[in-house]
């Protein structure tokens, strides 16, 4: 084996497209979560904005046109989950599990004359002599336009938790629903709002899969990364910068993995796929192990329904 | 405008019927979604929910109905214990890939031997290996108070990998010319698990589903553990007022069900499958999912909405073969399933009431 062979800067580099995906989606269910919805079917809106990003992207040409295609492909199934949690008040566990079920098998039949096709290229942004720069440029101006939009997306949903009249109404209602109801706020249209936003983003990170990372489209291909942003959802305690460090945490085990497996590691091949889940399951257990934090930080009113009596 | 007003007590009758209601919707949702894909839809919902038990080749069908069906309900009789308590084992998947590699690995240690104890220590090591499996999210849940939903769930992507691994290293069949994938169990006399009754489909895993769900009413209906698992999902503070301990239930209830799983899936490598493969694990264990929602959670509920869950496998199988129809078209109907089920289900907690908009 060869560890000569990897490079750290470019190690970085692939890191931050390997955890684009989960970033994305993340942040999508951050944001859910705290307007005390819990949306298991992440995975489901992620595959389902994968196939539609790359359909729209293959018929189009254009990969852009893809990607929006993907956020409203999103959300559309993610309102499926707001109907049916808000309108009709059914178990938010049960109902995510359905949008997960019900994502795998619609997206494998709207994959299906998509499979060995290639999608249009997306190009790097061009940053000019920037890139050029000796360490920087490959770490932070080498990329596409995605990953620049989802740590900017970062950014604006903590400047809009923290910051904004309506980041607080949202948290307000995560917090405790019947208080917001009291105050005249509209419980369910916030939240019905918020389910939309994690929606459109979980298929932003889908596509960014299909278009990007891979970019081809197989079916089952988000391979559990919806289940690892909600465990990053977790481990962040609710808060949108350590989305962010957990995500690439996370991308780096991924791409260290990938580069050990490559390099010829002499632990065999499955055992290396297999360490960015268990690692994501160590990673669970130090975090919920201190339970007065966890209790803490996690949204009051997280996956209770909301019926107003009155 | 419409409005909803909750029911002093959730109706009974309305519960039974719910299940039925929401077969009926995705039958006609199925039907549009067929439709869409360019087939008949009167003839795929026939193909599909018909011709398997009174069309003309049904006597090939019937017999699968019991092999589909009797890892269904085995898997969903253990998830349904624990859905009830509010304990979410989703890992049943991988628990059904552990037991199938460790009942496998047992028999395949004796080959060529000829013992009668061969099959029921496989038996016991597939269930015994599930079990441990479940074991990983309950004691990190009562240890570390760690989410049992993303522990159980992120494992089965690791049981995935240990699959692969099994299936072309430990377990591969050394006489198999390098192909990946074990020995034929049902080729091995003392480790398969044949058809008890020639064409039937009936097996040893059918018969121990058959045995669960007698076992299971007994333990909701007459046994103190399994009033203390309704009431905790009923109301937990009221459990915990009425000394109900939370770590106990939750090793019972993830144990129980990573063990059926366990032997779910050891039933079936015997079995049906015949061996460790990398494609073992077809996603039984999250269909069983669907099955314990639409059987209620209720043992005999499970029973009926195992055979026909077990039924949309078939029949999608033949309607892929006589229609055309994709396969996914079926996994895709199968998920609308569990949509309807919890749309419907809010009948059974409320009453709709038609009232005049009015201003607060």
């Amino acid at each position: 084996m060869d560890l000569s062979s990897i490079n750290p800067l470019v190690l970085i580099a692939a890191l931050m497209v390997a955890s684009t995906p989960i970033l994305l989606a993340a942040i999508g269910e951050l944001v859910v979560e705290k307007s005390g919805v819990l949306n298991l079917g992440v995975e489901g809106m992620m595959i389902t904005g994968a196939i539609c990003g790359f359909a729209v992207a293959v018929e189009s040409g254009s990969p852009a046109l893809g990607f929006l295609g993907a956020a409203l492909g999103g959300a559309v199934l993610s309102l499926l989950f707001g109907v049916l949690t808000q309108y009709l008040l059914s178990n938010q566990v049960a109902t995510g599990l359905a949008l997960t079920l019900f994502g795998l098998g619609l997206s494998a039949l709207m994959g299906q004359g998509y499979i060995g096709i290639k999608p249009p290229a997306t190009g790097d942004v061009n940053f000019g002599p920037l890139a050029d720069l000796p360490v920087l440029g490959i770490v932070l101006f080498s990329h596409d336009l995605m990953v620049y939009v989802s740590l900017a997306l970062v950014a604006a949903v903590w400047a809009f938790l923290k910051y904004s009249r309506a980041g607080l109404i949202l948290r307000a209602v995560g917090e405790s629903h019947e208080a917001a109801h009291a105050l005249g706020y509209k419980v369910v249209r916030v939240r019905l709002a918020a389910i939309a936003f994690g929606g459109a983003c979980a298929g932003l990170g889908g596509a960014y899969l299909s278009l990007i990372r891979v970019p081809q489209w197989t079916e089952g291909m988000t391979a559990g990364a919806g289940w690892i942003a909600l465990a990053i959802v977790v481990f962040a305690s609710w808060k949108p910068w350590r989305v962010l460090l957990g995500a690439y945490l996370f991308g780096g085990v991924t791409v260290l993995q990938l580069n050990l497996q490559a390099a010829g590691l002499a632990v065999p091949v499955e055992y290396l796929s297999m360490s960015p889940y268990i690692i994501t399951i160590l990673v669970l257990v130090i975090m919920s192990s201190n339970r007065g934090r966890a209790a803490l930080t996690a949204p009051a009113a997280l996956g209770r329904s909301f019926h107003a009596s009155s | 405008m419409i409005r909803l007003e909750k029911r002093p007590n959730p109706s009974r009758a309305v519960g039974m019927m719910t299940p039925v209601l929401a077969v009926l919707l995705t039958m006609v949702a199925g039907g549009i979604l067929f439709a869409a894909l360019g087939k008949n839809p009167f003839v795929a919902i026939k193909t599909i929910f018909y011709d398997p038990i009174l069309g003309e080749f049904a006597f090939y069908y019937r017999g699968q109905l019991l092999v589909k069906g009797g890892p269904l309900i085995l898997i969903a009789i253990g998830l349904s214990l624990g859905f009830r308590a509010g304990i979410w084992n989703i890992g049943a998947e991988g628990q059904y890939i552990i037991g199938a590699i460790c009942g496998a690995g047992v028999g395949l240690a004796f080959y060529p031997a000829d013992f009668w104890f061969i099959f029921p220590l496989m038996v016991m090591a597939g269930a015994a290996g599930g079990f441990l499996w479940a074991m990983i999210p309950a004691i990190l849940k009562t240890r570390f108070n760690t989410n049992e939903i993303l522990v159980s769930l992120l494992l089965v992507y690791v049981a995935e990998q240990l699959l692969a691994s099994m299936s072309l290293g430990l377990l591969r069949n050394p006489d198999g010319a390098g192909f990946p994938g074990s020995r034929n169990l049902r080729q091995y006399e003392a480790a398969a698990n044949n058809e008890l009754i020639a064409g039937t489909g009936m097996h040893w895993g059918v018969a121990a589903a058959f045995v669960a769900v007698i076992l299971a009413y007994i333990l909701l209906n007459r046994h103190m553990l399994g009033f203390q698992i309704r009431l905790t999902g009923e109301s937990p503070r009221a459990a915990r007022f009425g000394g109900v301990k939370p770590n106990l239930l939750v090793v019972f209830c993830l144990g129980t069900s990573g063990a059926l799983a366990g032997l779910a899936g050891l039933f079936e490598v015997a079995g049906p499958a015949g061996q460790i493969s990398i494609d073992f694990n077809v996603g039984y264990g999250f269909t069983a999912i669907i099955v314990a929602f639409l059987g209620r959670l209720h043992p005999a509920g499970i029973l009926l909405a195992g055979l026909l869950m077990a039924l949309t496998y078939i029949g999608g199988e033949a309607a892929q073969a006589t229609l055309g129809l994709p396969a996914a078209a079926i996994q895709a109907f199968q998920g609308m399933l569990l949509f309807f089920l919890l749309a419907v289900d809010v009948l059974t907690n409320y009453r709709i009431r038609w009232a005049k908009l009015e201003t607060a």
